[in-house]
């Protein structure tokens, strides 16, 4: 980059020939990133290895593709507890309580490991908790929390509520560390408290950004409810994997037919808050 | 706040603006300000009533956290007391787990690689700036939600009814989940880009293949390779637990422990896990600092 401006700077203009002649040439750069790819592909490689399709490959797959056309009307319209609207709603009541709970939760651990506000050492050990909650993959702790409260739906509120802290504090901490501090200063001018600092100086800062991120962790929170079914915490999962081993597609159709619409019209909820939220 | 009079109806009034109407202020120079009733009171009645039926719904009894929790502390207890004879002390032990552990990595490598680079073309066919035929767009945007509502352990279970238990059913719901990703990660950000150049490249006659080459790939590509780590920290994660349904790699173990209830072994699993992804997520973030 250097070089091609000191050309353009000098007495003669460049003639497009010569500009083209001085273009960066990167192409060291690609043949390195290519080649690691490659070997890295090449390593993969070696364990991964199509046996051609199972036994009955073929009919699943065309159960699959069957069911998802003809979707059980019945059951996707039922409105017990086996239905698919009972369903749904457990899924997302799960996820909005485990988003909410996880969302207060993190609020002291993200202060705690700012190293804004406490010592260096404490933000520390702090990182590395919130880094073992999250590398803790949300199954295991749905698995570990069942030995606590059964299997049952709030299995998966207390499970959600866990999961969250690692990613909630992890946008917590980069709110927290953004606050503009010469609003507080000029509150201290103004002859404030320090209660008052608070309310208007900080946190009119930081609700915007806390709220928009647990919004946006409630959209993770409910694709992640739909799975947690799977170990028995509640939600829907339980149901579709039940229906998936015994091969009912057009169950498993109604189910992902509920799920697909559910998943969507969450994702737009959450896209236009945060939206409107970033406006202000 | 202050309200014309002349298009007054153009404008758009809020719908509770409109039931209530906001309280007209008069200032002490003449001008009247109107003030808008509080949002507070009634978001807060919708949250109370969606937390209320939630904690319904759901069963929420704090009670069994408190009369059962030392469970969770035994266990995690447990956990964090890991069983060092997979990390050499046992040689059967220790090629079982680091068997499953490089399973994961290479079927999340695998499926990032391949799922994203065929995200790149989708990516570029469902941007509205490039592609004008609005139909395909909204097609293959359609399309691209659909496969990102699907979680990856149903895909996985799915790719393992198909294709048998193991590693290829994991990398393929790898792909699909990359895919689906990167392809809406990827669109969004071409719709960003500068297209000066393209229009500017295209007048001196060169087709629209060739001047998206030079015009734009440029632009995307760091992006582009930012999101394919980014896309392969997370699937470490998700391929860890693919297992569970038969898709291979460490969840195969993570289901066997927790079943016979080995925790100290549980721990081990997870330790390893810990140390990759640490290694992995270093790694790509500064890689993507430098891509920046």
């Amino acid at each position: 980059m250097a070089k091609t401006k000191s050309l353009l700077n000098a007495d003669h203009p460049l003639s497009i020939e010569e500009a083209y002649e001085s273009r960066p040439r990167l192409w060291w750069m690609y043949t390195i990133v290519v080649l690691i790819v490659a070997a890295l592909l090449g390593w993969s490689g070696t364990s991964i290895s199509y046996h051609g399709l199972a036994s009955k490959g073929m009919t699943i797959a065309q159960g699959i593709g069957y069911g998802l056309i003809h979707p059980d009307v019945n059951l996707l319209f039922n409105l017990t507890n086996e239905g698919v609207p009972y369903q749904l709603l457990q899924t997302v009541a799960i996820a909005v309580l485990g988003t909410i709970i996880g969302g207060i939760l993190a609020i002291p651990f993200s202060f705690l490991a700012c190293d804004k506000i406490v010592p260096k050492p404490v933000a520390l050990i702090f990182r590395t908790v919130i880094l073992g909650i999250r590398t803790i993959p949300s199954l295991v702790w749905a698995l570990v929390w069942i030995r606590v409260t059964g299997p049952n739906a709030f299995c998966g509120v207390v499970t959600e509520s866990v999961c969250s802290i690692g990613m909630i504090c992890k946008m917590y901490i980069t709110a927290i560390e953004d606050i503009d501090t010469k609003i507080l200063e000029s509150l201290d001018a103004a002859g404030c408290n320090g209660f008052q600092k608070i309310r208007y100086g900080m946190l009119p800062q930081i609700i915007p950004n806390f709220i928009s991120t647990v919004i946006y962790r409630f959209d993770i929170n409910v694709k992640d409810a739909t799975t947690l079914g799977i170990v028995g915490a509640g939600g829907i999962g339980a149901a579709l994997i039940q229906c998936m081993n015994s091969s009912r597609w057009s169950m498993v159709g109604a189910y992902l037919a509920g799920m697909i619409v559910l998943m969507i019209l969450i994702e737009l909820f959450s896209t236009r808050v945060r939206a409107k939220l970033a406006r202000g | 706040m202050k309200k014309k009079d002349a298009n007054a109806s153009a404008v758009k009034v809020p719908l509770l603006d409109r039931i209530i109407p906001p309280k007209t202020i008069t200032l002490p120079n003449g001008h009247t300000v109107r003030k808008p009733v509080s949002r507070a009171p009634f978001i807060s009645v919708i949250v109370i009533a969606v937390i209320w039926i939630s904690a319904v719904v759901t069963g929420f009894d704090f009670g069994i956290i408190i009369s059962r929790g030392s469970q969770l502390g035994y266990i995690l207890g447990r956990i964090f007391q890991p069983n060092w004879s997979y990390f050499g002390g046992d040689a059967a032990n220790t090629s079982k787990l680091m068997g499953a552990l490089f399973d994961t990595i290479k079927m999340s490598i695998m499926g990032s690689v391949i799922g994203a680079t065929l995200a790149l073309p989708i990516a570029v066919l469902s941007s509205t700036n490039i592609n004008k035929n609005g139909v395909v767009v909204w097609f293959l945007r359609i399309l691209l939600m659909i496969i990102r509502t699907l979680p990856t352990l149903i895909i996985a279970k799915f790719a393992s009814l198909i294709f048998g238990l193991g590693t290829f059913a994991g990398t393929v719901a790898i792909v699909v989940f990359t895919f689906g990703i990167v392809a809406k990660m990827m669109y969004e950000s071409i719709e960003t880009i500068d297209m000066g150049a393209f229009e500017a490249t295209e007048s001196f006659g060169a087709n629209k293949f060739q001047s998206f080459w030079s015009a734009c790939m440029p632009q995307i590509l760091p992006t582009y390779l930012s999101y394919c780590l980014y896309s392969l920290e997370m699937n470490i994660r998700a391929a860890a637990i693919l297992g569970y349904v038969g898709a291979g790699g460490l969840g195969i173990l993570i289901n066997e422990f927790i079943g016979w209830r080995d925790y100290e072994s549980l721990g081990a699993v997870l330790l390893a896990l810990f140390v990759v992804v640490l290694i992995i997520e270093n790694t790509s973030q500064y890689l993507r600092r430098k891509l920046s």
